[in-house]
């Protein structure tokens, strides 16, 4: 298997209004495994995929994928990277007006022009591998929040892309539709081969199936390694993402003027 | 001074936002109806559209334009015999309809009726992430959802004020000629011998395209722009129906005074 990463940042910023976001960001994405980006919600984990699916543009840096360099391509081969990537949103994003079958059709009619017993098959296919197959004349209105993701998941694979991203994945899901979707990433990793991002702040979850984890926080990469290596990882910060403790060196409070000013209690107004 | 200067920079501000705004939506009409669809995808869809902006309006359409046809016939019949002329009521009220009522309010209804709803499902896909999850797709949503309903509206809107025009004649003279008696064949030889197509049928036809391409725009572009919230939406349909129904009555003026004004 070619040993070279899939998906290359380099030194990428990118600010949203005057809130710089990423403050040269440079990570490894290896092709064919999972990883995880995690942090702390409002990190801009989700921002990131949007870079690198090229939906927003970084200030500075590339980030390459499969030897492209996404900012610098133009619509058309932007689109036709796109068809390589499947991208599972955290509100699986069906659409509303279309049924499960006709909501994993879509990229195939869009993209190929198969034959319609072909697309039935390979939706049934893809179906099946959720587990889903018996639900494909519902309406995304009728289905549960894990199914909706089931049936999300099942389009974002629909075209047999090289790359996955997964946003959120397990947020707000039940322990069993938890477990399914953790067992569905493991499974279409190891039986598709596809490289897999996920970006998610469950952790035990998520190192539970990566190969590799990031971890984001204040626009830099904090700790990476194997899980193994990032729960043995020296950083306070790390430590305290994974462990969960509410108080550390991310404070408990929100930064705020002294408390004794807020109350009117200083020293100055009581004289 | 002070507060002079922040007045003038928050103007100054307000003044840029409203022109950014311009040219993104103008960025957003090319970018949606530059290029051409297949016609074997683009068809469906653009159906589909017609029927939901189009079709579903209709009753609306026909009701309002059926009452105002009878108030017109009532309120022209008592004007017009005072003068002895209620012979010549057939006229004002295919006048009034072709070259005003028609297109105007069929477009203050279409804002209300389908341009709000347009804003709102807009709105809807953008917040559930469905345009961005097209995108991503490789599906550009700018030709798969937003090109198909502008065509939609701006084939529906002329079509609807014919409609409103003709259903308003018909209810004008269900009072004038049914009711209140006028004789029906100066109702209609009147109307044939005064209203002429080339200048007033027309130009309520030009009226109307240009109503529906603008409410159309507003609405769409309101949805595709809004704030990805429940508020923002919210806030997107008000600006929908707003902006389209001041726009429909401001250019009606400038239209008419185009059209009509050099007596």
């Amino acid at each position: 298997m070619d040993a070279s990463p899939y998906i290359e940042l380099r030194d990428v910023v990118f600010t949203r209004g005057n809130r710089r976001i990423f403050d040269g960001v440079s990570l490894d994405i290896p092709r064919g495994r999972i990883t995880a980006i995690m942090g702390p919600s409002g990190t801009g984990k989700t921002t990131l995929l949007r870079l690198i699916g090229g939906q927003l543009k970084p200030d500075s840096g590339t980030i390459t994928v499969a030897g492209e360099n996404v900012p610098q391509l133009r619509r058309k081969a932007l689109y036709r990277l796109r068809e390589k990537m499947g991208m599972l949103f955290q509100s699986g994003a069906l659409f509303t007006d279309l049924s499960v079958f006709e909501n994993v059709a879509f990229p195939l009619r869009v993209h190929t022009a198969l034959p319609e017993d072909m697309i039935r098959d390979i939706v049934l296919m893809k179906l099946e591998a959720v587990g889903l197959r018996g639900a494909r004349d519902l309406m995304p209105a009728e289905l549960s929040g894990g199914m909706t993701r089931r049936v999300a998941l099942a389009r974002s694979i629909a075209l047999d892309p090289e790359l996955i991203m997964y946003d959120e994945p397990f947020a707000g899901q039940d322990p069993i539709a938890m477990g399914v979707l953790v067992k569905l990433i493991r499974d279409l990793n190891s039986s598709m081969g596809l490289t897999s991002v996920l970006v998610s702040h469950d952790v035990p979850e998520s190192l539970s199936i990566c190969h590799y984890a990031c971890i984001v926080a204040d626009g830099q990469i904090i700790g990476d390694g194997t899980p193994e290596e990032l729960r043995a990882h020296p950083s306070d910060r790390v430590q305290q993402f994974l462990r969960g403790h509410p108080d550390g060196p991310v404070p408990f409070h929100y930064p705020a003027a002294e408390a004794g000013q807020d109350w009117g209690l200083s020293g100055r107004e009581r004289r | 001074m002070n507060w002079l200067a922040e007045r003038l920079a928050a103007f100054g501000r307000s003044g840029l936002d409203v022109i950014a705004s311009l040219g993104r939506s103008g960025r957003f009409l090319a970018g949606a109806l530059g290029g051409v669809p297949k016609p074997s995808v683009g068809f469906p869809l653009l159906l589909k559209q017609l029927y939901s902006v189009g079709v579903l309006s209709l009753a609306i359409i026909v009701v309002s334009g059926l009452f105002i046809g009878m108030v017109l016939g009532l309120q022209g019949y008592t004007i017009l015999s005072d003068y002895g002329s209620e012979a010549a009521i057939g006229q004002m009220i295919a006048l009034t309809l072709v070259r005003e009522l028609g297109p105007v309010v069929t477009a203050l209804l279409f804002a209300g009726r389908a341009g709000s709803a347009l804003t709102a499902e807009i709105g809807l896909m953008k917040t559930t992430e469905q345009l961005s999850s097209m995108e991503m797709m490789g599906v550009d949503p700018l030709r798969r959802v937003i090109a198909p309903r502008l065509w939609a509206g701006f084939i529906s809107v002329p079509i609807l004020a014919a409609v409103f025009s003709v259903v308003g004649i018909w209810g004008g003279m269900l009072v004038g000629v049914e009711w209140l008696g006028v004789f029906e064949g100066s109702f209609w030889g009147n109307m044939q011998s005064s209203v002429s197509f080339a200048s007033d049928v027309m130009n309520g036809v030009i009226k109307s395209i240009v109503f529906g391409f603008v409410c159309t725009w507003i609405a769409v572009y309101q949805g595709y722009d809004c704030v990805p919230t429940s508020a923002g939406i919210s806030s997107a349909t008000t600006k929908t129906v707003v902006y389209s129904s001041l726009a429909v009555l401001g250019l009606d003026f400038v239209l008419t005074a185009v059209m009509f004004g050099d007596f």
